[in-house]
């Protein structure tokens, strides 16, 4: 479904690579966490999934084709089977909950047929059937991301892709939002999630993926924010041999 | 359905920048106005040319007893100098360069003066002051060098003179005026399109959310790009209109209605010549606030 291939990602004027040499394979219909701190390079993986940024080394695997292969003309139709949900919602404030969720559709030129049927489904899937009305600024914050996911999944995705999605919201909302991705990927679709809300990692007991510094530092399944499991001990180097001429 | 929403972004779009929509109007309207303007003086040369050259001799002066210097000498050109110019004429190298010639004497030149400058004028001219000439229509008028270099030391000959000479001077101001026009029209168009890039990229600023999400989703760039080009190009194409209406109206009103109204031989450039014009400036706007338009939204392209 997704695989990294010793994919290491600089951004210019940064010696320190925001990914490096991450090796990584997300199997299809999988729910995994990215956890690590800010600037841990959780948001960079995204972004490379999305390729709204290309590797500086290494290759992507998304959906069998080749990221790197991907001409720019084509990364509109391969977005068409991504899913994104952020921290900071992203609707339209002069649009209705319906109108945003058909907006999606509208553009990659669905029928006015298809989104008359689709968009009402998702709204009832994410639990807003009777708000479809409403605009962005009359909903709680909870529902504001629920129409977010439900622009996300409504063109059924294979991937949805939340960055921080509970990031903005208190506990009992996060818990309504997560049953909702739990759902989606009852459904089949593979769910990749960054976030640093451990409450929820430790409740969902799923896959987990722990970034330090733009590495991998742990792949646990049905693991916690923080490791359970003995942590891996990295073997110190060697000691050179003593001898003159070769210290620096 | 995505005709409908793309026509209805462009309407957003122009109403949303209303103030910078009019400028883009007006700047193209003068640029492509001065544009036509150019272009019609061109047809305007082009026709003066076509009609005086088709008219336009080389006229051979021959000596008359009042003429002083080069081969002159204050001596009639004789009989036998006529004949060995004639000759010339009709002989190559110079008669493959001649459609046809004429040779004028003492009385048609002093009838042709009269006719010209009327009776009143003619009081202190007799026949014989007026010199004896061969009219040369050449097939090219530009070689009327030859005829010159030729003739110019025959015996018996004055003078030769290229009339297309007197109207040289006349083409240079025309070209003048077209080029100044053309200099103007070509600063004002480089102002449209940077004024038609500025809006298209404010208007896609104001728009930055929607744009944020169509990429996100998978709009195809050709849809997003379409409703920015169609709003550079419904402003360019509203400043053409306009552009090709003042000089539908100058050559009706001004051309037609006033200079073709004094007396004078020159033909003048007619509607039929405006309607040349105006496909150009239709097509020449469009096409260039497209080009434009493009260039500055594909940076809201970039994936």
């Amino acid at each position: 479904m997704i695989r990294f291939d010793q994919v290491t990602k600089l951004y210019s004027g940064n010696t320190r690579p925001a990914l490096n040499s991450v090796t990584l394979e997300i199997l299809r219909g999988e729910f995994v966490f990215l956890v690590g701190a800010s600037g841990s390079g959780k948001s960079s993986f995204l972004r490379l999934v999305l390729k709204e940024e290309s590797p500086s080394k290494g290759q992507i695997h998304v959906l069998g084709q080749n990221l790197s292969r991907l001409t720019s003309r084509k990364v509109p139709y391969f977005r068409r089977n991504l899913g994104v949900v952020f921290q900071d919602f992203r609707l339209l404030p002069q649009k209705s909950v319906f109108d945003n969720v058909a907006f999606s559709l509208q553009v990659i030129g669905k029928s006015k047929g298809f989104i008359q049927e689709a968009v009402p489904d998702v709204l009832k899937m994410v639990g807003l059937a009777g708000k479809t009305g409403r605009l962005p600024h009359e909903l709680s914050g909870g529902e504001q991301q629920r129409v977010a996911i439900a622009r996300a999944i409504v063109n059924k995705p294979s991937i949805l892709l939340a960055d921080e999605p509970t990031g903005n919201l208190d506990p009992t909302t996060s818990a309504g939002i997560m049953t909702l991705l739990n759902r989606i990927s009852a459904g089949g679709t593979t769910v990749i999630m960054a976030t640093h809300d451990a409450g929820i990692v430790d409740q969902m007991k799923r896959r987990v993926v722990e970034l330090v510094s733009g590495q991998i530092v742990r792949d646990e399944r049905q693991g916690g924010y923080q490791t359970q499991a003995l942590p891996v001990q990295q073997q110190a180097p060697p000691p050179t041999s003593s001898g003159f001429g070769v210290g620096r | 359905m995505r005709f409908g929403l793309v026509l209805s972004e462009v309407g957003q779009g122009l109403r949303r920048n209303a103030s910078m929509v009019v400028s883009i109007v007006l700047v193209t309207f003068i640029s492509l106005t001065f544009v036509g303007a150019a272009i019609l003086l061109q047809l305007q040369i082009n026709q003066m040319k076509g009609y005086w050259y088709d008219r336009a001799q080389v006229a051979v002066y021959l000596c008359t007893e009042y003429v002083e210097g080069g081969n002159c000498n204050e001596i009639e050109a004789t009989t036998e100098q006529k004949a060995n110019i004639e000759q010339q004429l009709e002989a190559p190298p110079l008669a493959p360069l001649i459609s046809q010639y004429d040779f004028e004497d003492h009385d048609q030149a002093f009838a042709r003066y009269q006719e010209q400058f009327g009776t009143e004028a003619t009081g202190f001219v007799t026949p014989d002051f007026l010199p004896e000439t061969f009219w040369v229509n050449l097939k090219d008028p530009s070689q009327s060098d030859v005829l010159v270099e030729r003739l110019s030391s025959v015996a018996g000959v004055d003078e030769v003179v290229d009339q297309r000479k007197y109207l040289q001077p006349i083409f240079d101001a025309l070209n003048a005026a077209s080029f100044t026009a053309i200099g103007i029209a070509g600063l004002m168009l480089i102002a449209a399109v940077l004024l038609i890039a500025t809006t298209i990229r404010l208007s896609a600023f104001s728009r930055r959310r929607e744009l944020g999400i169509m990429r996100l989703v998978g709009a195809s760039n050709r849809f997003i790009q379409t409703p920015f080009v169609l709003e550079g190009v419904v402003a360019a194409l509203i400043g053409s209109a306009l552009a090709s209406g003042a000089i539908v109206a100058i050559v009706h009103f001004f051309v037609q209605g006033y200079l073709n109204a004094t007396p004078s031989a020159t033909p003048f450039v007619d509607i039929g010549d405006a309607f040349i014009v105006v496909p150009i400036l239709i097509v020449g706007g469009a096409g260039l606030a497209a080009v434009s338009a493009a260039v500055a939204i594909r940076r809201y392209l970039r994936v």
